[in-house]
């Protein structure tokens, strides 16, 4: 197949964009919405450059916060779903388990992490760990369960170890899987960490829309909205990207 | 070792598989065969009948349920290292390059695997030379979704040799082959194996192939698979594509044809 060209790869979403905030900006002017109901995006991002000094350190904090909780997800994820993967045993006990886990709806554990751990950044990391962990372990367990037995036969013909059967079938026959449920997961994090930090910490992105609300400064909120959803297209693209470079073999 | 041990044998060996279902499936029964080193064994038989299942006692993929497997006298108990297989299906890593699956056994089967960091130029020549025998010359590079079948299945083939086992073990490698490319790779695989003196085992469906390219050829009956029938093929070495017009070799197909049609009644 031929890779699109750069234009037609990038004209779409853009203009897509563009037509999306312009559809935002001229509905409001039409229907005259008041500005702390809905800001026109032109308000947001002018609210953005008023307190762009305020907002770049809680938007790292976020970013921080988000990516430590996500790294702990890909560890445990990975771990345990190559145990899950591996053994249909380690599977039949743990997966009802886990699917319990994940219906637990996350924002109400924040106050008991606030309980735990008093307010601050460990509650939002724990968030964005919890949130993030399920699809890192459910796609590895998928990639290492289906792995072809011919392809095992092959290695396992040769006397291979198990561990060789790990690196040499097991792992990269995982990576687009692992791939995959990175970019659900990572966008998850995000979702995990402003959630917590809405709530239990004096610090990051969602404790200042918390503060900007409370003041009734509703462009603010928007435009820490939009710096949140921008940092997640940002680590969506990075992990899309780096997914081209690694298995290119699996878009064929 | 003394010469009169057989590099393969098996004494008496049955094997039952268990269904999903819980119903026993009989793949073979007392089969007995023994296999000299360097000899070429061709194993045809109905559908079913149990040849994979002997390869795969041969590797060491699986134990039988009865009775004894033996390579060099000794008894089969795991994968063996001296041992290259080629499967039916090219079963290639899609995430390697042609030249990066011929190369897998050698990271794998020792002593290659211990010098493979230091010797690599020299087994990637080594790699190189195979598939330019086996006609990929320029394709080293390519994944195997931009191979053709044809071009997987001589890769496969590639990995099943590079390590210079042995005992090959076919399991119907050009069964999926075009006719042109089948008889071309019946040619390559008999110099390789002229040139080796390796033991071969290939399991096939196609009696011109068993006799133009084995110094033995087995009949197996259907389920559950036993050995009815032995040819021994006195064909002069190399056999080329025009012998197989001449009447000695129909004959051979003949006979082993009216053999395979006694066992599926
Ligand atoms: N894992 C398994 N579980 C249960 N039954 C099996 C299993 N593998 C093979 N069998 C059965 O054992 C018998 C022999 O199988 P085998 O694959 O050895 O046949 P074959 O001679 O290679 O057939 P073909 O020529 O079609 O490849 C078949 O009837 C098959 O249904
Ligand atoms: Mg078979």
């Amino acid at each position: 197949m031929k890779p699109a060209s750069p234009l037609r790869r990038i004209l779409p979403p853009v203009v897509a964009i563009i037509l999306f905030f312009l559809i935002w900006e001229v509905g409001c002017l039409v229907l005259g919405v008041d500005e702390f109901i809905l800001p026109r995006p032109s308000v947001a991002i002018a609210a953005y450059f008023q307190w762009q000094e305020a907002i770049w350190p809680n938007a790292l904090q976020t970013l921080f916060t988000t990516l430590v909780g996500l790294g702990l997800a890909i560890l445990a994820g990975t771990v345990i779903g190559a145990l899950i993967g591996y053994s249909a045993l380690i599977y039949d006990a743990l997966y009802p388990l886990l699917v319990a886990f994940n219906s637990i709806p996350k924002a109400a554990l924040v106050p008991v992490f606030v309980i735990w751990f008093g307010v601050g950044t460990l509650p939002a990391v724990l968030i964005a760990f919890l949130i993030s962990f399920f699809p890192i372990a459910v796609n590895v367990a998928t990639g290492i369960a289906t792995v072809e037995p011919e392809l095992r036969d092959v290695l396992r013909s040769l006397g291979a170890s198990k561990l060789d059967l790990f690196l040499k079938v097991g792992f990269p026959r995982t990576l687009p899987y692992f791939f995959a449920s990175l970019k659900v997961a990572v966008t998850l994090a995000f979702v995990g960490s402003v959630v917590a930090e809405l709530g239990a910490s004096n610090r990051g992105i969602g404790n200042m829309m918390v503060i900007a609300s409370s003041r009734f400064d509703v462009p603010l909120v928007f435009a820490g909205l939009m710096v949140v959803a921008l940092m997640g297209i940002a680590l969506y693209a990075a992990f899309a990207f780096l997914e081209r470079r690694v298995v290119s073999w699996a878009y064929r | 070792m003394a010469s009169s041990t057989p590099c393969v044998a098996l004494h008496d060996v049955s094997v039952v598989y268990q269904g999903d279902d819980g119903r026993e499936v009989h793949a073979l029964e007392g089969v007995s065969l023994s296999i000299a080193q360097g000899e070429f064994v061709a194993i045809a038989g109905p559908s079913g009948c149990g040849k994979t299942t002997i390869l795969k006692l041969v590797s060491g993929l699986m134990p039988a349920t009865r009775g004894r497997v033996l390579i060099d006298g000794a008894p089969v108990r795991g994968p063996q290292k001296n041992v290259g297989m080629a499967f039916q299906n090219p079963t290639l890593l899609p995430w390697r390059n042609a030249l990066e699956n011929v190369l897998l056994p050698l990271e794998v089967v020792e002593p290659h695997r211990r010098a493979f960091r230091q010797k690599k130029r020299e087994y990637e020549g080594r790699a190189l030379e195979l598939l330019k025998l086996v006609g990929l010359d320029g394709f080293a590079n390519k994944p195997p979704y931009q191979l053709s079948g044809g071009m997987q299945q001589r890769v496969s083939l590639c990995r099943a040799l590079i390590h210079e086992p042995e005992i090959l073990l076919l399991d119907e490698p050009f069964a999926a082959l075009d006719a042109f490319t089948r008889e071309e790779l019946w040619g390559v695989l008999q110099s390789l194996w002229q040139a080796r003196r390796c033991t071969v085992i290939l399991v096939t469906h196609d009696l011109r192939e068993a006799v133009f390219l084995a110094t033995t050829v087995y009949v197996m009956s259907k389920r559950p698979g036993r050995l009815t029938h032995v040819t021994h093929i006195e064909l002069p070495r190399p056999r080329a594509p025009e012998h197989m017009f001449e009447p000695r070799f129909n004959d051979y197909v003949h006979d082993i044809y009216t053999r395979i049609g006694e066992v599926r009644i």
